[in-house]
């Protein structure tokens, strides 16, 4: 099988250590994971903000990058989401039938990193050590719009070494939403400091989920408000062990 | 004494738009508290009485289903509809816009020489804004519903649909009360307490007065069944009854989409809307009356059915789903930006998510600020969605009228996001541009980033930065260390500070959570 890892623009440029991360994970799990350097984007930014149009050349640099690979596999929920939901709203604008049956033909094949572990792999228990107190976000757009359902928290209870603990009212959105962070930042605010004020009574270290976007939000929050409390994607848990690189 | 106190009724319009009204509800903590505990009371009670039913998911799709065959039916079943009501003694009116609804309205009132009129709890009528045409031609229109009669009292603006006074506590309904009552009919007690039971009985006594005078009585509807011509009201208080019984005049105001083809398909939607609404199994009063019966309740009745916008949505394929809605308002219960800011901020009838979709398209977009904001008020998290009794996918209508509100605007000077937004674009198509701009960003991440964090950014970046720490972008983009080290197979596996969310390195295990 080959595999592709389709990193995301926002971990490519901010935050590498996730894609390292997955790099490390899937190796270890015996996967040879390619990264396709033409990748780019998923285009989301731009669907969500009302550029249809203005997406259709990253969609199709994606559909270029990937489309030889048996799976690609992204950490982010969110992008994830997106190439299987939007993909085929952007390729039906372009009117080309070609970029159509190039979305149609990829998208399916395109998994969320909990996805790929515990379906194309088979695997819950990946070999990881992480002696921490942890509570997990589940993330919008991978419970809802990807329905990855407890999958991530399969995952998580498998590592050895940790404390998994309840995220109170952990569904609630953390108020991050793309260009909303921005466009309504009051109220985006207002949602994050009230999941961050969550976060804090769970009494865990690490806050721990699949999406990087929604950590920088809750994470801006937490160190801002000095909670001493470390935000992580769930790859860079998964890859943890007891070697020290 | 019939005369309403003040001339000019409350009205949305000329509301600033939906991020300068969301600032100023945020910083009523008193709003917020009342939002948060009702908005999660209904919230809880809905969970409760959907997780009994084992068939929801059908009831969910059947209820779609029959919504869908109506939209794309519309046209006979309107006919249909209408022939039912006329053969069973009702008059149907058929009104393009609000101003003709009004008129209607206006002139049935004048031809029976009311100065008032009594109102069942409608959604419709605000739409139309009836009550201010009414006074502007000299008739008052009492509303009857509890909560619609404190937001009248109070000169005030509905802020939900199933409970238009969510944003008032019991000691402002107290107030509102005994200062307003008065002036419009049978005053409170003055001796009025802010107990519930007793706020009941001084609105029953005030509201009784009305509802034994009022000759002519005006209403929505919830469902309009075509093949018998039955008007249908869904209601917890039995005003909605005192008014289609009492009075000798029935006037409903009934959206075009209302329309459902038979008594069984009332079956599903009398299932879907209590429980999504209330969070009842059922109601406790259910209203159907079928045109005239002689000797019994009123005996004229009139049905105004209006557009007002709606064959505009119809013809909108990926928006049209919203004419599914039942106007329940699960959607705005689980909705966590109307849990912070309340209906005000949206500056329309129908708040939270479904008028952030419904008002824009109702009103068409590109036409004003405020109105382009709606399909921007969300963090797109589909909480909405996985509530909605009839599935209208509201996140997807969001995003597709986010791209009708951009393209309205396109031709012009591109103002910044645009500007950003077609960069961006340029930069996303090729890679070799996006590792360009990556190569900056790391010799700005060097120069702005202590720690790997950015704590103050200029406007309009400020925006995150106000509240936010910004990772700094990375030294070395993933990109740059695959190319660097083989993805990872020439031995320096690891990478420079500032990689995860946090700003802080994670490839080791046994770093403690340190505050920074």
């Amino acid at each position: 099988m080959k595999v592709a890892l389709f990193v995301t623009c926002l971990n490519d440029t901010a935050f590498p250590g996730t894609g390292q991360a997955v790099v490390r994970l899937l190796r270890r799990l015996g996967v040879d994971v390619d990264f396709p350097s033409a990748q780019t984007c998923c285009g989301q930014m731009h669907v969500n903000s009302g550029y249809v149009p203005e997406a259709i050349p990253v969609v199709r640099t994606f559909v270029d990058a990937f489309k030889g690979y048996d799976a690609v596999v992204t950490p982010s929920g969110s992008c994830a989401a997106s190439v299987r939901h939007q993909h085929k709203i952007v390729a039906q604008r372009s009117g080309d039938p070609a970029l159509v049956r190039g979305v149609e033909a990829l998208s399916p094949r395109v998994y969320e990193l909990s996805e790929f572990l515990v379906d194309v792999l088979g695997v819950v228990n990946v070999g990881a050590y992480f002696p921490h107190r942890v509570t997990l976000h589940p993330t919008c757009h991978s419970s809802r719009l990807l329905g990855v359902g407890d999958r991530p928290e399969r995952l998580l209870r498998a590592v050895r070494g940790i404390t998994l603990v309840e995220l109170p009212q952990a569904e609630e959105c953390c108020g991050f939403g793309g260009t909303f962070a921005l466009k309504n930042s009051d109220v985006s605010v207002a949602m994050g400091s009230d999941k961050a004020r969550h976060v804090r009574e769970s009494g865990a270290e690490v806050l721990v989920a699949g999406d990087n976007s929604c950590l920088m939000h809750i994470g801006g929050l937490l160190t801002r408000e000095r909670a001493g409390i470390r935000v992580m994607h769930l790859a860079e848990v998964l890859a943890a062990t007891e070697a020290v690189e | 004494m019939n005369k309403p106190a003040t001339s000019n009724t409350a009205t949305f319009l000329g509301m600033p738009p939906f991020p300068v009204a969301a600032r100023e509800a945020l910083a009523n903590s008193q709003l917020r508290r009342n939002l948060r505990h009702a908005t999660h009371t209904i919230r809880s009670k809905r969970a409760r009485v959907v997780e009994e039913l084992d068939d929801w998911e059908q009831l969910r799709l059947a209820g779609a289903a029959i919504k869908d065959d109506v939209l794309g039916n519309l046209g006979g079943y309107l006919e249909q509809l209408e022939e039912s009501l006329t053969r069973a003694g009702a008059t149907v009116h058929w009104a393009r816009d609000a101003a003709e609804a009004n008129q209607v309205v206006i002139d049935i009132a004048r031809s029976h020489k009311v100065d008032e009129v009594v109102k069942v709890k409608s959604m419709v009528t605000g739409e139309i804004e009836l009550n201010a045409a009414l006074e502007a031609a000299g008739i008052s229109a009492w509303e009857t519903d509890l909560a619609e009669l404190i937001v009248q009292l109070g000169n005030d603006l509905p802020s939900h649909i199933l409970v238009p006074a969510i944003h008032r506590n019991r000691s402002e309904v107290r107030d509102i009360f005994l200062r307003e009552m008065g002036k419009v009919g049978r005053p409170a007690e003055a001796d009025l307490t802010d107990e519930p039971a007793q706020l009941a009985g001084a609105a029953r006594r005030h509201l009784r007065e009305k509802f034994l005078r009022a000759k002519v009585a005006v209403s929505g509807a919830n469902f309009a069944v075509a093949d018998t011509g039955t008007l249908v009201v869904v209601e917890s208080e039995g005003n909605g009854r005192m008014c289609l019984t009492l009075p000798e005049v029935l006037i409903s105001v009934v959206g075009i989409e209302k329309v459902v083809p038979t008594w069984t398909d009332l079956e599903v939607f009398l299932q879907l809307l209590p429980r999504s609404s209330t969070g009842e199994r059922m109601n406790p009063y259910t209203s159907t009356w079928t045109g005239v019966t002689p000797g019994d309740g009123p005996q004229e009745v009139h049905v105004v059915l209006l557009d007002n916008g709606r064959t505009k949505v119809l013809a909108d394929e990926v928006g049209r789903q919203a004419l599914r809605c039942i106007r329940c308002s699960a959607c705005l219960n689980v909705c966590p930006v109307y849990e912070r800011v309340g209906g005000h901020a949206y500056g329309s009838i129908y708040p939270g998510p479904i008028g952030a979709i419904l008002t824009p398209m109702l009103r068409g977009v590109g036409t004003d600020e405020a109105t382009d904001a709606l399909p921007f008020a969300s963090s797109l998290c589909g909480a909405c969605y996985e509530v909605c009794p009839v599935l209208i996918d509201i996140p997807e209508v969001l995003v597709h009228l986010r791209g009708k509100v951009v393209d309205s605007h396109r031709g012009g000077v591109p103002g910044a996001l645009q500007a950003a937004m077609t960069g961006a674009s340029w930069t996303l198509r090729r890679s070799s541009r996006l590792a360009l701009a990556q190569r900056f960003a790391g010799l700005s991440g060097r120069v702005l980033g202590r720690r790997g964090l950015i704590g103050r950014m200029p406007p309009p970046l400020s925006r995150w930065t106000d509240a936010r720490d910004a990772p700094a972008p990375s030294r070395e983009s993933f990109r740059a260390w695959w190319a660097r080290t083989d993805g990872g197979r020439s031995g320096a596996g690891s990478t420079a500070a500032g990689s995860t969310a946090a700003g802080s390195p994670s490839d080791t295990t046994d770093e403690g959570g340190e505050p920074r």
